[in-house]
């Protein structure tokens, strides 16, 4: 028994190593956004300074526009997943009814494509559609991000959900629209959610789509924060507070849904971009 | 849309009594014909485009030419774009390696049970899930050669202060470690799924034989477990060759052009020369080598899917 108790042990302090690169860059990170330039211009570095500056925060806020580009980022996330889950979710169930294993293969293929192939068309394109300075480009070049994800976790799920249920109401006369309606969707609801928020976290993260296709008034959170650096001399404190800033709605996000984040990578093992 | 329920309900009832036996093979189709619509949109549309603008000689703002097969030699006499594609190879191998070794051991002791695993296990999955780009601008922070915490951490164990991606010849192992630190939680998630999977009664039996937990890990799990580490393997590859955001974000492919991958310097003559012929060359030699590199893999997946019931 005791055996078994050092064992525990150990292996909580195992993990403890392997997670600490982890903890110590987030607790880095908190720290940069929290000191004045005199601390974190320190040598030795100092983790917990003797003023919070939290003023870094109100700074990012009033002299970069960050408001409008964290409605940006909104906005585009938002749309992109709400295209995405209307289209990719009977797009799953097709596919997983059909057996259709051939269209797994193409959603591989997406992944493999690099983002920048897409964008040297559709750039062009919405240039000359003249929709440039809108939200709109970058809302519809996140479809590529995003349908992928919904599509593939939505096959997985769909495969696993039983048929007979499906199968009574189409003896019983249903048409598929309905059977999909009523009888196959309420079910997959976890589905669902684990390909809503896979899909929110890699579109909010996106960085390439942005810094080609964003203006000066459509910048997204991770583009903004980017443009930050271009600026002469800027201070370490405000650039952390602004990196956590648009990195904290995605880790509360994760922090709140582990256990469906895990369930859906895990079968799938998708990623973005 | 609820408001049929009722109705629907009516219809089940009289459909049981058995006064409407009719039965048709449901249509799945029409649920897939809004997602191909929006994928040829998409995602079809712009590889046609490129495989017709690579043969083409365009540079933004002047006139457009056919152009054959120039791009194509252009890009085959480019010295800075077989350096690309060394970068670009090295930052790869180095990206695999590297999150499939401490992914695997992370995994194998997530999947054993401790105190506290769950919120540990929440805490190691953050780094994949946080923004690239808010994350390479606190590495290049702490990458700092004069004002960086890990130069200070390196001189407490007494290893001279480095200049990590600020020169050449660190760039890009910096790099690799902050790709590392990022996506060793995919791999940690794939394997353990993996182990989920493996049965107990083996084990058992192997220690009744008196198996060591090397010889257990070597001879029951790892063979267990290949499948998965094939397909961690592959989306790492997948993923490393396409990686942007971190390199872009921290170096732009300096300094110099000492990190600039394939990825950058298309990039480059898209975007910055705005030279879209020969950028659109290097998109579709770039997906090539993406497709040929995960197709090997894929091979080598089967191969040893094939020795394995070979040895059965």
């Amino acid at each position: 028994m005791s055996s078994r108790l050092l064992n525990q042990i150990g292996l909580f302090f195992a993990a403890l190593v392997i997670v600490s690169p982890a903890i110590l860059f987030f607790l880095w990170m908190i720290s940069l956004s929290l000191k004045f330039e005199i601390d974190n211009g320190a040598y030795p570095p100092i983790l917990i300074p003797e003023h919070l500056a939290w003023s870094n925060y109100a700074k990012v806020f009033e002299e970069n526009n960050f408001l409008l580009y964290f409605w940006n980022s909104v906005l585009v996330t938002g749309t992109a997943t709400l295209l995405a889950l209307l289209i990719g979710v009977p797009a799953g169930y097709g596919i997983a009814r059909l057996k259709a294993e051939r269209s797994a293969v193409v959603i591989m293929i997406a992944r493999m494509t690099p983002g920048l192939s897409y964008l040297i068309p559709l750039f062009l394109l919405f240039q000359w559609i003249g929709i440039l300075g809108t939200l709109w480009p970058q809302i519809i070049i996140h479809l590529v991000v995003t349908v992928p994800i919904v599509v593939w976790v939505m096959i997985g799920y769909f495969e696993t959900t039983p048929m007979e249920l499906e199968e009574a109401a189409n003896i019983d006369g249903a048409s598929s629209w309905q059977v999909f309606r009523l009888v196959a969707l309420p079910i997959a609801k976890p589905g669902i959610v684990v390909a809503f928020i896979l899909s929110i976290i890699f579109s909010w993260n996106n960085f390439v789509f942005g810094i080609v296709l964003a203006s000066r008034e459509t910048r997204t959170l991770p583009v903004a924060v980017y443009n930050m650096l271009s600026y002469e001399q800027v201070s370490w404190g405000p650039l952390a507070a602004a990196a956590l800033v648009v990195t904290l709605p995605v880790l509360v996000l994760t922090m709140f849904a582990q256990r469906q984040i895990v369930a859906g990578l895990t079968a799938g093992a998708v990623k973005g971009g | 849309m609820s408001a049929t329920t009722p109705e629907q309900a009516g219809v089940t009832i009289e459909a049981t009594d058995g006064s409407q036996t009719i039965r048709l093979a449901p249509n799945y189709w029409p649920f897939v014909v809004p997602a191909l619509v929006v994928v040829g949109a998409v995602i079809v549309f712009p590889w046609a485009f490129t495989l017709w603008m690579s043969v083409n000689s365009w540079t933004l703002g002047q006139s457009r030419n056919f152009a054959g097969a120039e791009n194509y030699l252009r890009l085959a006499s480019d010295p800075r774009f077989w350096e690309s594609l060394w970068h670009t190879l090295t930052y790869t191998f180095l990206s695999v390696v590297a999150p499939m070794f401490f992914g695997t051991v992370a995994a194998l002791i997530f999947d054993a049970k401790f105190p506290l695993r769950g919120l540990l296990r929440g805490v190691f999955v953050m780094p994949m899930m946080a923004t690239p780009v808010a994350v390479a601008l606190v590495w290049t922070m702490m990458f700092h050669p004069q004002l960086g915490v890990l130069n200070y951490l390196l001189s407490l164990v007494g290893i001279p202060a480095q200049e990590w991606i600020f020169n050449a010849n660190t760039v890009i192992p910096s790099l690799v470690a902050v790709e590392t630190w990022q996506w060793t939680p995919l791999v940690m998630l794939i394997v353990l799924g993996g182990l989920a999977s493996v049965p107990r009664e083996p084990f058992e039996s192997a220690e009744i034989d008196g198996a060591n937990a090397w010889q257990q890990f070597r001879y029951l799990t790892l063979p267990m477990i290949a499948p998965f580490l094939m397909i961690a393997m592959i989306i790492r590859t997948i993923d490393a060759l396409k990686s942007f955001d971190i390199i872009y974000a921290m170096t732009q492919g300096g300094p110099g052009t000492a990190s600039e991958t394939i990825n950058i310097y298309l990039y480059n003559t898209a975007f910055s020369y705005y030279d879209i012929g020969y950028g659109s060359a290097m998109a579709v030699v770039f997906f090539i080598v993406i497709v040929a590199l995960s197709f090997i893999l894929l091979m080598l997946r089967q191969r040893s899917q094939w020795i394995d019931q070979e040895g059965k």
